[in-house]
C-alpha cells in the first residue's frame, strides 16, 4: 500500500511551482524597487510607507473593509431568518428552496452583477447602494446555504428535550439551537467577508466608475499603471489583513462550543 | 424544528426569492427589446440574438471559456483524484502540509492568487494566453477536487485496496477496479465543482490571459463602458442554457426512479 503514496510526487511539485512560488513573487516584488533586473534586486519598504502616507490609499481599505463589514451583517440579518424558515419547512419544500437558491449561482458572476444594471438604472440610487445591492446579490446564497445545512444538522430531539425541560421558544432558540448553528455563521462570514473586501469588478459594474475600493486599486496598478511592485504591496497589505480576520473569525468558532460544554 | 411557518416567513421568503430572480428576469426579457434601451421596452425582436451569434469576439469567449472550463475540468479531475488517493495512504506530515498549501488559494482573496500567477509567468518570460489562462485554472481547480475526493477515501476500508493486492492485483488495477468505482462520486462531484469554477471565472483568468484572448466574463467586463444590448443576449443565453442543464440534472434522476419505482411494483 505504501507506493500509492508516492502518488503525490507530481502534485507536491506542482503545487509548489504554482501555488507557492507565485505567493513569494507577490511578497518579493513587493519589497524591491520597481524596474528590477532579477540579478540586480534592490530592497526598499518604500512601498509600504508610499501606501500608508498617501491620504488616499489607507482610506480606501478602510472604505472595503467597512463595505465588507456590513454587506456580511446584511446577509447574516437577512439569510439567518431565511436559512431558518427553510429549516422548518417540509423535507420537499425545503429542497425546492435549496435548489432555488443554488441556481443563479450556477450563473456566471458578472453576468448575474450586469444583470441589475437595467433594473438600477431604473431606480436610480447612489452608487454606493448600488454597490451594496450588487455584494448583497451575490453572497447572500453562501450564507443562507450554510446556515441551512447547519441548521438541518440539529437532532430535533434537542428540540423537544429543551421545551420537555420548560424551555420556551426564545429560551430553546437561544440556548439550543443558535449556539448549535454558529458554525454555519462563521463559514458563512469566510465566504462572504473575505470576497466582499477584495471584490472589484461589483463597485466597477454597478458604481459606474466612482466608487473605488481595493480591489480596483491593485487591478489599476497591475492592468493600467504598470506598477507592479506598489500593486504587489497593496495585495500584501489585503491580504495580510484578510489572514488575521480569517484568524479571529475561526478562533471565535474554536471557542464556541467549549464555552457550551 | 417543528414548528410551521407561519405568513409572514412565506411572505419574507417569497421576497428573497424576487430579490434573487428579478434581475435575472428583467436581462432576460430586455433581451428581446427592439430597442437599445434597458429601461423602456419598445417591442419584441430577435436582433440582440442574431447580432451574438455575428458577433466574433463573442462566440471566441464562448469557445475559449467552454473550451478552457473542459481542459481544466479533465486535467485537475485526474490529477486531483490521483493525489488524492496518494494523500490518503501518506504520512500525517506530507498529508497536512498538502492540506495547508492547497488552502492557500481557496482563504486567499483570487486577486491575491491571480496576480501571484501572472507576475508568475511574466517574470519566466511566459507569453500570457490561452495555455497560461488554463494551467492557472487547473491549478486553482485541483484543491477542489481532492477536498470533494478525500472524504470519500477516509471512509473507504483499507483492507479491501490490500485484498485486492492479495490476490494478485497489480496496484494500477487495484485503483481501477477497487478504489476509483468506490469513490466515484466523489470524482464525479470534483468534476462538476471543477466546471463550473472554471467556466464562471473572472478574475484569475482577467490577470493571467493574454492578448486576443477573452473568455465570457471578461467580454462583460470589458463591454460595461458603453450600452451594448448584445451583452443582455448573451446572458440571457447563459441563463437559458444553465436552467436546462439544472433541470435535466434533477429531472432526470426524478424520472428515473420513479421508472424503477414502477418497475419494481410491477414485478
Amino acid at each position: 500500500m505504501k507506493n500509492f503514496s508516492k502518488l503525490i510526487y507530481p502534485y507536491v511539485i506542482w503545487m509548489t511551482i504554482m501555488i507557492i512560488v507565485p505567493m513569494l513573487m507577490i511578497v518579493l516584488y513587493a519589497i524591491t524597487v520597481r524596474g528590477n533586473d532579477v540579478l540586480t534586486l534592490q530592497f526598499t519598504l518604500g512601498n509600504f510607507l508610499r501606501f500608508f502616507e498617501d491620504s488616499i490609499f489607507p482610506s480606501v481599505l478602510w472604505r472595503s473593509l467597512k463595505m465588507a463589514f456590513f454587506t456580511t451583517i446584511i446577509c447574516i440579518a437577512v439569510g439567518y431568518p431565511a436559512a431558518f424558515v427553510m429549516a422548518k419547512m417540509k423535507p420537499n419544500n425545503a429542497a425546492m428552496c435549496v435548489l432555488l437558491v443554488t441556481l443563479p449561482m450556477w450563473i456566471n458572476m458578472l453576468v448575474r452583477t450586469y444583470a441589475w444594471r437595467g433594473i438600477l438604472t431604473r431606480i436610480s440610487l447612489s452608487s454606493e447602494i448600488n454597490v451594496y445591492i450588487g455584494m448583497v446579490y451575490n453572497f447572500l446564497p453562501f450564507m443562507i446555504l450554510q446556515i441551512y445545512t447547519s441548521l438541518s444538522k440539529i437532532d430535533p430531539n434537542l428540540i423537544i428535550a429543551s421545551h420537555d425541560l420548560g424551555a420556551n421558544d426564545r429560551e430553546t432558540f437561544l440556548r439550543v439551537i443558535l449556539p448549535l448553528s454558529l458554525s454555519g455563521v462563521v463559514s458563512g462570514i469566510t465566504l462572504v467577508f473575505l470576497p466582499a473586501v477584495s471584490s472589484f469588478f461589483i463597485p466597477k459594474l454597478l458604481g459606474g466608475g466612482q466608487y473605488v475600493l481595493i480591489g480596483n486599486l491593485i487591478e489599476e496598478y497591475f492592468i493600467s499603471t504598470g506598477d507592479w511592485n506598489f500593486g504587489a504591496a497593496i495585495s500584501l497589505i489585503m491580504a495580510i489583513i484578510i489572514l488575521i480576520s480569517m484568524y479571529v473569525t475561526r478562533k471565535l468558532d474554536k471557542e464556541t462550543p467549549e464555552a457550551n460544554d | 424544528m417543528e414548528k410551521k411557518n407561519g405568513i409572514l416567513s412565506k411572505i419574507f421568503i417569497g421576497i428573497i426569492m424576487l430579490f434573487f430572480y428579478a434581475p435575472i428576469f428583467y436581462v432576460v426579457f430586455f433581451s428581446f427589446n427592439s430597442s437599445k434601451s434597458l429601461t423602456k421596452f419598445t417591442g419584441f425582436s430577435l436582433k440582440w440574438y442574431e447580432s451574438m451569434f455575428q458577433n466574433r469576439p463573442i462566440m471566441d469567449a464562448i469557445w475559449y471559456t467552454v473550451a478552457c472550463a473542459v481542459i481544466a475540468t479533465v486535467v485537475s479531475t485526474i490529477v486531483g483524484t490521483i493525489t488524492a488517493i496518494g494523500l490518503s495512504k501518506s504520512k500525517k506530515v506530507v498529508r497536512e502540509f498538502v492540506n495547508q498549501v492547497n488552502n492557500l488559494p481557496m482563504l486567499n482573496p483570487e486577486i491575491v492568487t491571480a496576480i501571484g500567477l501572472m507576475l508568475f509567468f511574466t517574470s519566466l518570460r511566459i507569453q500570457t494566453g490561452f495555455l497560461t489562462m488554463v494551467l492557472a485554472h487547473i491549478a486553482f481547480c485541483i484543491p477542489y477536487v481532492i477536498l470533494s475526493v478525500l472524504p470519500r477515501l477516509r471512509r473507504l476500508d483499507p483492507n479491501m485496496a490490500e485484498a485486492a493486492l492479495d490476490l494478485g492485483c497489480t496496484p494500477w488495477q487495484a485503483m481501477w477496479k477497487v478504489i476509483i468505482p468506490q469513490i466515484k462520486e466523489g470524482i464525479i462531484a470534483g468534476a462538476l465543482v471543477a466546471f463550473s469554477m472554471s467556466f464562471d471565472d473572472f478574475v484569475i483568468s482577467m490577470f493571467t490571459t493574454g492578448p486576443g484572448v477573452t473568455n465570457i466574463s471578461i467580454y462583460v467586463y470589458g463591454s460595461v463602458k458603453r450600452v451594448n444590448p448584445t451583452v443582455n443576449a448573451l446572458s440571457a443565453l447563459i441563463v437559458y442554457v444553465i436552467t436546462i442543464v439544472l433541470i435535466l440534472v434533477n429531472v432526470v434522476p426524478m424520472i428515473r426512479d420513479r421508472r424503477r419505482a414502477k418497475d419494481n411494483v410491477l414485478e
